[in-house]
Order: structure tokens, then sequence, then C-alpha cells
């Protein structure tokens, strides 16, 4: 066989390329039991991306993301994630400091309740916050009755609800570098002279900086993409709640093309993201 | 205890007769501590006094309780009974439930592995206990300028901790806690994770700052050298209590446990004397004739023939080692035993010879040979009574 020259997989992009021996052909070789199931489960992961690219009105893209409802269903999400972003970040980062470093009875279950919207369907988050903040819910009727404020069917009921749904995310990430980042440094900060929120702002959150910013992103991604809770307590109304997610949805039904198009700028974004994420956070030894 | 120096370093620059000024006596101070810390099952108990400008060595096996008493003094752990005092501030005291935390202590602490900021270079890690105490970023780089000036780290500033060496990185640490101004300032093996070239050269310039810092110092070593040549006094900790306190001399002439004496490569045995007839009976076995001070021990001078709990130490090259019972008529101890080991020092060997007592015996490598030295060949030692001298066994630090 004629030896091929290629990274080999454990070794990451920057390892040099080093010729293939006949050992490791031998000892790389891929059973057909794993094989073609492999296959099968990539193929069904890629082709339907493919499928988006080869459907793209390519020729008609500018004309469509012109469109003031698009542009308008374009703006409210990057305002609103980043809105939903900055609040996790106000709210989640105390949070997690909390739940990496008290040792509370009760706070392993606390941890649990938090982070239960990630495997929570979004669509029961948005049933949830309606009976919370909703005109009649708990807190949503004295919130009215107090200030004339509603959140449901409002701008900033899609803010509350990508943050319920999206908050999580960025409690994780940087919980879990609070509890690996290193106590000695806030030690040596004390004894500095440094009181404790000094030490948490000078020390403790710029040596988590780079999980905090992969949190963030992580976040961000989640916030755009949401669309049960969204809709649910947000409802779908163009220009005031109707985000990207929700645009494509109601576009594929009037305006396939409007629709392909929309989901190729959230295309965009995710790979964006994940190409940011790859840098920052899977090669990082901060993060989890 | 060396006398204070007028261009004191400690008082940060404003110390122009400073030593008249109230507001220094109260900063400035002795520290007292006496009290006990508790980590998990280990208790440390410490009573010490460190008077301003004296550098105190606290010497110990790992796991004494030396990194216990650092925590302790600099409040990131708490006395579980008695008080720690510097000057008139009473830093922790369990009786009245008064406890300053380490933000609020005037006291500086280098960690042995330095824990310089990562993500801060070197002026900024200097900078950062006068900007976290108020100081504007201006007013705080300018003070760690001055700083990193006067320890000769100027050429470094903007290197991030990762680009500069072990020595630097010391010097640094150094630097960043002078810079908080502190009374007291305590250093935890401040030369362990040095190279043994730079150790020497940093051993004397560290010295020499210490020298210019006007409240007490405490350096937490296991190295008996760096003990000797930095500190003024010597505090020997051993399973949480404090075994010995004095001058490097008076340790070194009259170790109080094994472990110090093998620190200073002296032979110690525990023993009660006779004074009647300078006879010394071991505890484990066999006996010396010794010679003592009668001053050093009070209960002889003032009983007569009572008997006291001595220990003698005998130096390995004051032991001469024969191959057969020498015969002479000067009082000395002779006694047999058997070559354990030989261990090469830098110019000498060191015998270990197994007997009734044991005993290590420095000889020359040609008296090695000469008296064909292995393992397993019996010889005869003998020491000069002169030589063999017992003092009082501080004995409080007795354990079964």
């Amino acid at each position: 066989m004629k030896p091929i020259a290629r990274p080999t997989a454990r070794q990451g992009p920057a390892a040099p390329t080093r010729q293939r021996t006949r050992a490791d052909t031998v000892r790389d070789a891929i059973p057909w039991t794993l094989g073609v199931p492999a296959l099968v489960g990539a193929l069904f992961l890629l082709v339907p991306l493919v499928g988006l690219l080869i459907r793209a009105p390519w020729r008609d893209l500018p004309s469509i993301l012109a469109d003031s409802q698009v542009l308008d269903a374009l703006r409210l999400s990057l305002v609103c994630a980043s809105a939903a972003t900055a609040a996790s970040v106000v709210f989640g980062v105390p949070l997690a400091w909390v739940l990496a470093r008290s040792t509370v009875r009760g706070i392993t279950l606390l941890r649990a309740l938090v982070t239960l919207p990630l495997v929570l369907p979004p669509v029961v988050g948005g049933v949830a916050l309606l009976l919370a903040f909703g005109r009649q819910g708990i807190l949503g009727r004295l919130l009215d009755e107090s200030t004339g404020i509603t959140l449901p069917f409002t701008t900033a009921g899609v803010i509350v609800a990508e943050t319920f749904v999206a908050m999580p995310f960025l409690i994780i990430t940087v919980e879990g570098a609070f509890r690996a980042s290193d106590r000695d440094y806030e030690e040596a900060a004390a004894t500095l002279g440094a009181s404790r929120l000094s030490v948490f702002r000078t020390v403790t959150i710029p040596l988590i900086a780079p999980s905090l910013l992969a949190g963030a992103v992580l976040c961000w991604a989640r916030a755009l993409g949401e669309f049960g809770a969204t809709i649910t307590f947000a409802g779908n109304f163009p220009g005031r709640t109707q985000t990207m997610p929700l645009a494509v949805y109601v576009a594929l039904e009037s305006n396939p093309d409007a629709a392909v198009a929309l989901s190729l700028v959230l295309l965009v974004v995710s790979i964006a993201v994940l190409a940011g994420l790859r840098d920052r956070w899977l090669s990082t030894g901060t993060a989890p | 205890m060396r006398p204070h120096t007028g261009d004191a370093v400690g008082s940060g620059g404003h110390n122009d007769g400073a030593d008249s000024q109230p507001a220094d006596d109260e900063r400035g101070g002795a520290l007292v501590m006496s009290g006990s810390v508790q980590r998990g099952r280990f208790t440390l108990e410490a009573d010490l006094v460190a008077a301003p400008g004296e550098v105190l060595a606290v010497l110990g096996p790992n796991g004494a309780g030396k990194t216990t008493l650092l925590r302790a003094l600099s409040g990131l752990d708490a006395l579980s009974n008695g008080s720690i005092a510097l000057g008139g501030l009473i830093l922790d005291d369990a009786a009245t439930d008064t406890f300053v935390p380490p933000q609020r202590r005037p006291v500086g602490l280098v960690f042995e592995n330095y824990r310089l900021f990562p993500h801060l270079d070197v002026r900024d890690n200097v900078a950062y206990a006068p900007r976290v105490q108020g100081a504007s970023r201006r007013v705080a780089r300018a003070a760690a300028d001055r700083w990193l000036q006067r320890l000769d780290l100027t050429a470094l500033a903007a290197r991030r901790p990762h680009e500069i060496s072990g020595g630097q990185a010391q010097k640094v640490a150094l630097a960043r806690a002078l810079a908080a101004e502190p009374a007291l300032l305590l250093l935890d093996e401040p030369l362990s994770a040095l190279d043994a070239q730079t150790r020497l050269d940093v051993r004397t310039q560290l010295r020499g700052h210490l020298d210019q810092f006007t409240g007490p110092v405490l350096i937490i070593t296991h190295d008996p050298l760096e003990a000797m040549i930095m500190a003024d006094r010597l505090l020997v900790i051993e399973n949480g209590r404090v075994v010995q306190q004095g001058t490097p001399a008076q340790v070194a002439a009259q170790p109080a446990t094994q472990y110090v004496a093998r620190l200073v490569g002296l032979n110690l045995y525990r023993g009660t004397l006779d004074p009647g007839t300078s006879l010394v009976c071991l505890d484990e076995a066999g006996s010396f004739t010794v010679t003592y001070n009668v001053e050093d021990l009070p209960a002889v001078t003032g009983g007569g023939s009572s008997r006291v709990q001595v220990l003698v130490g005998l130096r390995p090259s004051a032991i001469t080692i024969h191959t057969a019972r020498p015969a002479g008529a000067s009082p000395r101890n002779i006694w047999k035993g058997t070559v354990a080991a030989l261990e090469q020092l830098t110019d000498r060997v060191r015998v270990q010879v197994d007997a009734t007592p044991p005993a290590l015996v420095d000889v020359t490598p040609a008296a090695v040979a000469d008296l064909g030295l292995r393992a397993g060949v019996g010889v005869w030692l003998s020491a000069k009574a002169t030589e063999t001298e017992a003092y009082p066994d501080p004995g409080n630090h007795r354990r079964p």
C-alpha cells in the first residue's frame, strides 16, 4: 500500500504532518460494523446542511435579506440575544460563583434546579414563564399592578424567555471554571489587602475570562436560536417579538426562499460560534 | 537582632525620624503569638515572639506545621485558641472572638510558589496592593516602579510572570509583598523553588533586603544552612510543637532533638547525668563520661548530687575509629560496634556505626582505606570526655 501523509486524528491541527506507517494502518483499521453506522450518522447530520446550501436562492439573496420584515427579525434577534446574554452575565456569573464556592446545605439541589432549563422542553419553559410573569401570573400580576409593565407578548418578554433558556449554559460553563480555578491566587490577593469583592473583580474573573467568554458565546448562540419558549411566552408579532427562528417558521409557508435565506444566515452564525468556541473554549485548560 | 537602619525599606519611604512618631509605634512592633491552630486532625501549638527588625527562621521537617503557622499569622486560618498580636494591634484572639481578616492585616506574605498573578505584568503585580487599597492606577504604578527599582527589577516591569526566571519571580513576589507596606513580613520557603546556583545568589540578596525591613521577619525553611545564614534566631518546630529556640550558634552547639542534631551534623544522645561521677546513663543503652558547664545545669548547682536529664552532643569528627581496643590514659569513652554504612561527603567519609550507642563518625578517605572500613567490619570507637558535652534537656517536647 502506498503510504499517505496526513495529520493523525489524535494530534491537533497544528501538529506536524507525518508519514502514515504500516503500523498505523493496521492499528487504526475501522471494523465495518462500526464504520457503516458511523457513515450513516455522519451523512444524516451533514446532508440537510448541504441541502440548505444547494437550495439556497443565492441570486436573490441580497434582495430577500434587504426585505424590511427580514431585517426587522434579524435586528430583533441580535438585540434580544445580546440583551439576554448581558442579563445572563449580570445574574448568572454571581450565581455560578455561589454554586461553585458555597458549602451551604442544599446547594447541590439548587445547582440541579437552576440548570434544569438545559433539558426542559422550551415550550414548557414558555408555559412556566406565562404562569409566573403572565398578566394573571404570580409575579406578573404584582408587576402589572405596581408598575403597569406587562412582559408577555413584548420585546422584553422575548428577552426574558431567551434568558430563561440560555442562562444555564453560561452558568454551567462559568461554574466549572470557578470550581477548577486556583484559590491560591485569591489568597495571595487577600494578603495584599484586597477585599473579597476586589479579589473577585481583579483576580477571580480575569483568571476565568476565557471560560466566561465561552459561556457568553454559548449563551448568546442558544438565545439566538430560541423558538419554543419565545413563541409561547412572547408570541409572534413581526417587528416586536418575531425573531429569526420564528420568521423562518412563518416564511416556510408563504415564502420558502426567504425561509432558506434566513436559515442560511443562522447557519453562518452557528459556524462562526463553533469556530470561536474551538479556539476559546475547547483548547483552553481553564474551561471544563 | 540588628540595629534599625535609617533608610528603612519597611517604612515605605516616609521615614524621616519616623521612630519617634506614635503612628509608627502602633504599626510597627513585636509579633507575639501564643496559641494553637487546628487543621483537620493536625494541631499546631506555638508560643513565639519576634522583635522589630529581627529575622526569625522557622525550621522544621515537612508536615511539622510551619506553613500552618504562616497561615495563622497572615489570617488565612484562624486560631482555635490563644492570640496573635503585632505591636499594639490584636490580630486574632479566640477568647474575645477578635479576628482581623487577611486583607486588613499589615502582614506581607511571600508564598513558596510566589503566586504572582499570571494575568498581570510584573509592574501591575507589584502595584496590586496599592491599587486595591485605593490608590489611583498612576500612583500605584509609580509606587510599584519605586519598589522595582529598589529590588533591581525595573528591566522586567513589562514581563508577564511566565516570562521571568524563578529567582526573578522570587524578588517580584518580595517586591509585591513589600509594596503593601506590611509591619510583619512572612516568607514561606523563599528559596526552595530555585536551583542551587540561583539559591546562592538570591540568598545573599534576600538577606540584604531583609536587613532593611524594620518589622519582624519570619522565614519558613527546612534548610538549616538557609536558616543559619539568613536568620538572627531560629525556632524549631516538630510535630506541631516548638522544640527549640535560640541563636543559630546555640542551636548548632546544643541541638534539642534528633532532627536538629541531624541537620547540624551532630550525634545526639539523651540520658541522666550523675554530677558526682560526670557519668551519663543513656536512655537507650550505654553510658558516657562527659564534661558539662555547671552554670548550664542549675539543678546540679542547687542539689549537688541530684540526677538531671541531659542531652549529650558529640561531633562526628570528635570520634575516632580503631580496629582494635585503644589503650590510653586520658578520660574518654570507648565502645565497640559494627560498620553499617559509609557515605561520601565532600571532603570526608561519614561512617555509620551500629553500636551501643550508635554513632556517625567522620573520617578521611585515606583512613577508610587504612582501616579497611566497609559494612560489617567490627570497630572500636573512642571519644574524649572533653569533646562529649552534656547540656540540659529542654524536655517539654518529649513524646512516647
